[in-house]
């Protein structure tokens, strides 16, 4: 925006956007403060928002009850795995809906994306029958695979609306100057769709992270990810603010930071083609 | 055909690459209570004695359901053990899913466990899983309340007394309540509650021929006498309050009386935990004057062996560590005899030291009130005393305590309330072909 | 500029998407059909033969049928109306130059990393219990009646939680799309005097119509089947049992897979008609 403001139009708006800011991370914050307070102070009345001895003591019990390093890689593979896998398959798909459109590209990516409303409870003995029947149980490919499947129509639909905006004459350039198919894809375009990778990347595998149908399920042990080690602390017995806290800051923490660190990345790319 | 070998190929990549630590371990499901909680810190000491490893993938209750059943009815064969309850076992045992719990040491010593505890946990005289812990209900109250209302809590008191007790103690201003019970949709929560206050007014689910019994007179009665009382002395919003916010209410000094499992008389006697430890007394569960049936239920968390496991005797080696009289003795000696797993074993309570615990009298003599085989004054066809052993219960009285907790937020009257609960019961009874 | 070469080779690209979604798609839907037609009661023996269209009848008969179809529009509805409407005041507030735009965007759009069985189990205890929450307390602080949000005011409260969590979606799309409006445009409609309220009519709504259809596109195909967020907090009591969760009643808590399939096809046929909708306009759109 050019136009030139006045430094009180811009106090303003500075206070008003933080107040509103801190207002939708405040059940964020809130957890996090909760996390290092004893059980006691957790419920507290008036509620203590800094003034309380801090403590780690929740942090080591919810460590001590449940190994979190095992969810959280399981977490990191499935999540990780399915977005790379995704991403995969959906880029020559979307580079052909793109660039080689046929009366039924658009058909085609409709379709993909109405296989998403299939509801998965309607589906889980299916689902289960045939995870026993494979022996895929309990397997981080089978989330993988489940996962990745899931988010595959968003994946291919984003990633067809980042190619779209490439003019197709720099292509056809490409293609005069005698580059195949491969390097085409691999040299000309996906360097100038990283952007919209990247955010695409991002937005599943935020998506993955948080999925907590399938993920809980259809794991026990080897595969169980955040979302089944939050799914232990929803009510134990007595007092548990402090610990639930604790157990969900672990959980959402790694996605947090990550997200944090790749905003820019995410807020640029994150159009779905909303943009001409 | 390809791809499914193909699928099978990547799998075992993955498992090989993963799971090298599965040679001699154990899965165990289990819920997140803290009897089952303390468990597993004790484990190490399992695998120390018998080199089994052992995996734990604990759950909230409502999750471990969906989990374990889905595992169980698909055979799944996700699980060693499973923990499951006194209406699961029954059943179960009876499709032939679950291993008897035969052939088990002398050491053991099998008839040891309450008799009450071991016939919920068989079928045809089988045993399918061992008690891990029993609990029937009880009355807990704040003894310094009681005594400021002028009151003396007998000990077999009867629903008007409590309800005559409860209005004494509240004191609104001071945010104590004089009752709390739980108002909690579900079948296991403020399902179990009501079910057992309609035993203590007569009432039943069904009749002998299986007919919903929703519109008989008796279960108005108890509705109405429930929301009544809680609209007296109850504390706000109950209708989402279950065992454990209930807990959490008396532990903060905010409840006169409480009528909730016996388990929870060690939580609430532990000074660490409540602020009310030294001042809480016992007794048993209510009636109705004249009403032969008292509002106590039964209930166990037990371990099970799915039938098709690949480690049937090291999981039969795990219950017996378990469930045993030395893991009783093993909690005692290093967290005190008022928090071992209680409701089990005969023997615990001919334990002198656990003869000196405050409430194990009164657990005991709740338990032996119990009888699941005849819950009710009129005769009913089912067995169990806040559940029917049936398959479809669990599903049927969801939505019904549903509707029941609607009229305890206020959202409509007893009335509609059982109007809904007994169309709900007799529609699904249909479905079950009954 | 698409020679036959190009084309089948596109056809070979497309094709692993499009044979791993049908996969996915059919089989399930197969098993859930077959299903659906089966008296299948796992508890009582599991498969107990063809039933035809009992199930169906008997999950739309059911007194429970209408009120559910009527809870999942509400909350998809309700969302959807809230986080657009404060999704592109939040994203005009954002677009305004002021100081530590970056830190405030990140705070806005934290919510979304939560996972929905926290931001459920944080805000139902946290917030929302009517005796420790801090809302109660907020109530308490100014001398009024802590309400019991989850019994009293269920829909609203569900729909409150689920808000939280798609708000950040929602402003994130329409920021970028009013970022790439023409400040020109806004700067000569100011100098000829249109009110701010004319200009947010006449130029920014309409520049925004497109990234409002993807919002409301994606939310829905979400929305229409959340299910953490219910369980975990009313467990479907207080009117707040969506199709979703009447299915999953069914089949895991009666143990009917046979009626909850048929409940399954009914979602899907009702996701359908929701998308057929919905793609009307978007592929309208999308030719745009």
């Amino acid at each position: 925006m050019a136009r030139a403001v006045t430094a009180n139009r811009k106090m303003i708006n500075t206070a008003i956007a933080w107040a509103v800011g801190l207002l939708i991370f405040f059940p964020i914050l809130w957890t996090i403060l909760t996390s290092f307070k004893t059980e006691a102070q957790a419920i507290a009345s008036p509620p203590i928002f800094l003034g309380f001895d801090w403590t780690l003591e929740n942090y080591s019990i919810v460590q001590e009850r449940s190994d979190y390093m095992r969810f959280l890689w399981n977490s990191v593979i499935i999540a990780g795995g399915s977005t790379l896998l995704g991403i995969i398959i959906a880029v020559p798909a979307a580079w052909s809906m793109a660039f080689v459109p046929s009366k039924r590209t658009k058909d085609i990516l409709l379709w993909m994306l109405s296989t998403k409303m299939l509801p998965a409870v309607g589906v889980l003995y299916p689902i289960y029958l045939l995870f026993i029947n494979l022996g895929l149980l309990d397997s981080r490919f089978g989330l993988v695979m489940v996962i990745m499947l899931i988010n595959l129509p968003i994946i291919v639909w984003m990633l067809y609306t980042y190619f779209r905006e490439i003019p197709g004459e720099i292509l056809e350039a490409a293609r005069m100057d005698g580059a195949t198919l491969k390097e085409e894809i691999l040299y000309v375009l996906t360097p100038m769709a990283v952007p919209g990778i990247a955010s695409t990347v991002l937005l599943n595998f935020i998506l993955a992270w948080n999925e907590a149908f399938w993920t809980l399920n259809l794991t026990a042990v080897d595969a169980a990810p955040l979302t089944a080690f939050i799914a232990s602390y929803s009510s134990p017995e007595g007092l548990f603010f402090a610990k639930l806290s604790a157990a969900s800051t672990m959980a959402i923490a790694p996605i947090l930071i990550l997200g944090w660190f790749s905003q820019k990345q995410l807020v640029r790319g994150l159009t779905f083609g909303a943009v001409k | 055909m390809y791809l499914k070998n193909a699928l099978r190929a990547a799998t075992a990549l993955t498992v090989a690459a993963t799971a090298s630590a599965h040679a001699q371990s154990l899965t165990i499901a289990t819920v997140n209570n803290g009897d089952m909680i303390r468990m597993q810190g004790y484990t190490d000491q399992f695998t120390e004695q018998t080199g089994i490893e052992v995996e734990w993938v604990t759950l909230e209750e409502n999750v471990l359901r969906q989990r374990v059943t889905t595992d169980i009815t698909t055979k799944g064969g996700q699980f060693d053990i499973m923990t499951i309850g006194m209406y699961e076992t029954p059943i179960w045992g009876a499709n032939g899913w679950l291993v008897p719990l035969t052939g088990l040491s002398d050491d053991y010593d099998v008839d040891d466990i309450l008799p009450a505890m071991r016939n919920g946990l068989s079928h045809d005289g089988t045993l399918y899983a061992a008690p891990f812990y029993g609990e029937s209900s009880m009355v807990m109250y704040r003894t310094d309340l009681m005594e400021a209302a002028g009151l003396e809590m007998p000990d077999a008191p009867t629903w008007e007394f409590i309800r005559e007790a409860a209005a004494a103690m509240t004191d609104r201003d001071n945010d104590i309540n004089g009752i709390c019970l739980r108002g909690k949709a579900g079948w296991g929560e403020g399902g179990a509650f009501i079910t057992v206050t309609g035993n203590s007014f007569g009432a039943r689910w069904f009749d002998e021929d299986w007919k919903a019994q929703f519109d008989q007179p008796q279960w108005k009665e108890a509705l109405s006498f429930f929301v009544d009382m809680m609209a007296e002395s109850g504390p706000a919003g109950y209708a989402t309050n279950g065992f454990n916010e209930n807990l959490s209410l008396f532990q903060q000094g905010k409840c006169g009386m409480w009528i909730d499992a016996t388990v929870a008389a060690s939580f609430v006697t532990n000074p660490s935990d409540s602020t009310v430890a030294d001042k809480v007394g016992f007794a048993l569960a209510p009636n109705k004057d004249g009403v032969d049936r008292r509002a106590n239920w039964l209930w166990a968390w037990a371990l099970a062996i799915p039938a098709g496991t690949q480690q049937e005797a090291e999981a039969k080696q795990f219950i017996e560590w378990a469930t045993s009289k030395a893991y009783i003795e093993l909690v005692a000696a290093n967290e005190g005899w008022a928090n071992v797993p209680p409701g089990a074993r005969t023997s615990l309570y001919e334990t002198a030291e656990y003869q000196a615990v405050p409430f194990a009298q009164k657990t005991l003599d709740s338990i032996n009130a119990a009888d699941p085989t005849n819950p009710t004054v009129d005769p009913v066809p089912y067995v169990g005393i806040q559940f029917v052993a049936i398959p479809e219960f669990a599903g049927i009285a969801t939505q019904v305590s549903q509707e029941f907790s609607a009229v305890y937020a206020g959202q409509q009257s007893v009335d509609e309330a059982l109007a809904k609960a007994q169309a709900i019961t007799t529609e699904e009874m249909e479905a079950a072909g009954y | 500029m698409a020679t036959q070469h190009s084309r089948s080779a596109a056809r070979l690209m497309m094709a692993p998407a499009v044979i791993l979604l049908l996969g996915w798609m059919l089989v399930p839907l197969t098993m859930t059909l077959y299903f659906s037609f089966k008296k299948y009661l796992p508890l009582r023996g599991g498969d107990l033969g063809w039933v035809g269209f009992e199930n169906y009848v008997r999950f739309v008969s059911s007194s429970a049928f209408w009120p559910a179809v009527q809870a999942t529009l509400v909350i998809v509805g309700g969302v959807l109306l809230i986080t657009v409407v404060l999704g592109i005041l939040l994203a005009m507030l954002l677009d305004q130059p002021m100081w530590g735009q970056g830190v405030v965007r990140i705070l806005v759009i934290a919510p979304f990393f939560v996972m929905p069985t926290v931001s459920a189990l944080v805000w139902k205890n946290m917030f929302m219990d009517p005796v420790n929450g801090l809302l109660a307390h907020l109530w308490r602080f100014f001398g009024a009646e802590p309400i019991s949000w989850l019994s009293e005011a269920s829909m609203t409260s569900i729909i409150m939680i689920v808000s939280w969590q798609w708000l950040p979606f929602a402003t994130l799309i329409l920021l970028t799309a009013i970022q790439s409006l023409d400040s020109e445009q806004l700067e000569a409609a100011e100098m000829d005097g249109a009110s701010p309220l004319n200009r947010f009519w006449h130029i920014i709504l309409p520049h925004l119509s497109r990234a409002i259809t993807i919002v409301i596109l994606i939310q829905t195909i979400f929305l229409l089947s959340i299910f953490a967020e219910i369980f975990v907090t009313t467990g479907g009591a207080f009117g707040t049992r969506t199709l979703t969760y009447l299915i999953f009643q069914r089949v895991l808590e009666s143990q009917n897979v046979g009626l909850g399939s048929a409940g399954g096809v009914y979602a899907i046929i009702l996701a359908n008609i929701v998308a057929i909708f919905l793609m009307r306009i978007v592929g309208k759109n999308l030719d745009a």
